[in-house]
């Protein structure tokens, strides 16, 4: 792996290689939403640019070496960059452009706490020269934090209480005032912890947005639609991948592509062809049945599928799969905090699957899902086929594994023949 | 059929390894039994009357958090040790077994009180000790079992000689990465690092809780719970203790 190499042995030579790249690089770092911000970046700004991007979800360091090492001709870089690697990361590559979204609790075995990510990512930004382009979330207390001291920083946000709620999920992280620990009043949430926030003790409040998603429309789970607006105008988006969450993914790509010199027109066009990043939201079609596979990986990020599936309608049948490699965290605990129980009052018959299949039934069984509608089955492809046994005939099959579950069914349906490569699918 | 009152402590703020699972799997078991739980939220200003409480719980939080209820916790130390003197079942799981102890020495020598219920105290170690673990226990003499479940603490927790472990480690780290204990016991309350959720895999330790919970509730001694089938329970376990056995203590 050349990558690992160079990173270890010279890693000066990934400045130079940053370095060649004419128009720069952008930088892409968030809990939830990285490989399908960057994705939708590229469908944007692969138009006009060749890009040196790490397409395959390689978002270490070693990765993103081995991604510029690769890519000779390209004139600009569009990296996603893992929440731990970013300071690292920032340092060698002086980017022009860096977007930052969410931060949930995720894998504390492997991140460590919230606050502390943070206040690596509070260093990093800090060190950056002047030109660069930072960009937020507006709406998370924590990265809106993050920029207060920047100048030229770009915000992007949700204005559209229409498509919100007033009430924050069991798992939600930065509920207190980032300045003084007061809980944050909130006139509405749109993911987990994200929303319109304002201390009522100490009066610190979410900036205002430059960037902004309004008059918001969910398709259930054919898609959505909403206006973005900008410095530089507005545009109507419609995207084909729903829920309130992959509109902040847009909106965090309209930003980098704003900070980059892309109109609205252009982004809202290139957005509309846009389908899906690499097993989240991807439809696998077979003998007449369609599987949707949805990522699930953390608390926040799998509150969302869940939304939006009882938002869009719950497939009668769902496969959820646990496993526990590095990539999928060692530590299972974080399934209990994840509110399934919109799911399971809905749900017909579900399978669970993966290394740690027994407690996927636990967490289910406890919430009192009934033992009859349950199935335990270890293999991953075995639970797949009994999904799709299950499901009827022109009928839909939800799927719910974890990242190298993901990996391993994704392989599965190309042994199949039913889905392309990631790298048969890359180009924008 | 008994009620079973539970105290469960600054849920808003400690909640962090999945303490609802824990919750969760008392409450059913209970159910299951015929008996009925009522579960309080005990956070910031309220008071813990002994008696009131048959079982008291306390989770895990972030720095943050933790620090946000520690002055409250420590108005509440009397009442927490009252209530255990005086019979009733505790179970602490990591951020909680930390502020149980006499208190937290940090990195910068700073030291914050804790409720002394456990004769222990903790020191902030320089490297977090994070993995499955498997443990060996006798909580009742004569009835060896065996708890699976992952920690991730940076606090090195250092039990007072002759402090009764909550049991010995047989993969993982532990209380301390070295002596090989894990966890405390004083009567009938537990601390322990484990989470996983701890309850769901470990469905024994549940059921001696409530035991003694409902033995607290009707003033006898404690009963055995009538058994259940618990048959993903012993799976999960499985697994876990596998993976404790394969990979535990490695970091």
């Amino acid at each position: 792996m050349p990558g690992k190499l160079i990173w270890k042995f010279d890693p000066g030579a990934i400045d130079a290689l940053a370095a060649r790249l004419p128009r720069g690089v952008a930088v892409v770092s968030a809990t939830n939403g990285k490989t399908t911000t960057v994705a939708m970046a590229a469908a944007v700004l692969g138009r006009d640019h060749r890009l040196a991007w790490n397409n395959s979800g390689a978002n270490l360091a070693s990765g993103i070496a081995s991604t510029l090492l690769a890519a000779r001709d390209a004139d600009l870089g569009l990296l996603e960059v893992d929440e731990f690697a970013l300071p690292a990361v920032l340092e060698r590559l002086r980017p022009r452009v860096v977007c930052l979204g969410n931060l949930h609790r995720d894998q504390l075995d492997r991140y460590g706490e919230l606050e502390h990510i943070a206040e690596r990512w509070r260093t990093a930004i800090a060190r950056l020269p002047e030109p660069t382009t930072v960009i937020v979330d507006a709406d998370d207390p924590l990265v809106a934090g993050l920029a207060e001291e920047r100048a030229g920083a770009v915000r992007y946000g949700i204005d559209d209480p229409t498509v919100g709620r007033t009430d924050l999920p069991h798992a939600a992280d930065s509920k207190y005032c980032i300045r003084c620990g007061t809980p944050y009043r909130y006139a509405v949430t749109y993911v987990g912890h994200l929303g319109d926030y304002t201390c009522p003790a100490c009066g610190h409040t979410r900036p205002p947005l430059d960037i902004a998603a309004r008059e918001i429309e969910l398709d259930g789970l054919e898609g959505s639609s909403f206006l973005l607006e900008t410095p530089a105008g507005a545009a109507a988006v419609r995207l084909s991948l729903p829920g309130l969450y992959n509109v902040y993914n847009a909106l965090a790509a309209a930003s980098l592509a704003h900070a980059l010199g892309s109109a609205p027109a252009e982004t809202a066009d290139a957005l509309a062809g846009f389908t899906a990043a690499f097993g989240r939201f991807e439809r696998i079609v077979t003998s007449g049945k369609e599987a949707i596979l949805l990522l699930v990986k953390n608390p926040a990020g799998a509150n969302e599928v869940v939304r939006t599936l009882v938002d869009g309608g719950v497939p009668p049948v769902l496969v959820v799969a646990l496993n526990d490699s590095i990539a999928d965290g060692r530590d299972v605990s974080w399934i209990w905090d994840v509110d399934f129980e919109p799911l399971l009052e809905r749900a017909e018959r579900i399978v669970v699957t993966g290394e740690r299949a027994a407690e996927l039934a636990l967490r289910f069984t406890y919430a009192g899902y009934p033992a009859e509608q349950l199935e335990l089955e270890p293999s991953l492809e075995r639970a797949f086929d009994r999904g799709l046994e299950l499901t009827p005939t022109g009928g839909r099959l939800g799927v719910l594994p974890t990242y190298t579950a993901m990996l391993a069914l994704r392989g599965l349906a190309t042994s199949r023949g039913l889905t392309r490569p990631y790298w048969e699918r890359i180009e924008p | 059929m008994t009620r079973i009152c539970v105290g469960h402590l600054y849920p808003a703020y400690l909640n962090i390894y999945a303490d609802r699972g824990n919750i969760a799997v008392l409450t059913r078991r209970a159910a299951l039994r015929g008996h009925n739980i009522d579960m309080r939220a005990v956070s910031l200003g309220d008071s813990i009357e002994p008696g009131t409480f048959d079982l008291l719980y306390i989770g895990g939080g972030q720095d943050r958090e933790q620090a946000m209820i520690a002055s409250d916790l420590a108005t509440k130390s009397e009442g927490i040790r009252t209530s255990v003197a005086g019979g009733a079942a505790l179970l602490a799981v990591c951020g909680g077994y930390q502020l149980l102890g006499r208190g937290y020495r940090g990195r910068d020598g700073s030291w914050m009180p804790g409720v002394a219920l456990f004769p222990h105290e903790t020191v902030a170690g320089e490297k977090r000790l994070i993995g499955d673990v498997l443990l060996s226990c006798e909580l009742v003499p004569g009835e060896p079992r065996t708890v699976a479940g992952f920690e991730n603490h940076a606090g090195r927790t250092l039990l007072d000689p002759g402090a009764e472990p909550l049991g010995r480690v047989i993969a993982g780290f532990g209380n301390d990465g070295a002596s090989g204990d894990e966890g405390c016991r004083v009567g009938r309350a537990l601390g322990t690092y484990l989470h996983g959720p701890l309850l769901p895999r470990n469905p024994w330790l549940a059921d001696l809780l409530l035991s003694w919970a409902i033995a607290h509730a009707t003033g006898e001694s404690p009963e055995p719970l009538q058994t259940l089938p618990d048959t993903y329970e012993a799976l999960a376990h499985e697994h876990a203790a596998a993976r404790a056995r394969a990979r535990g203590g490695r970091s």
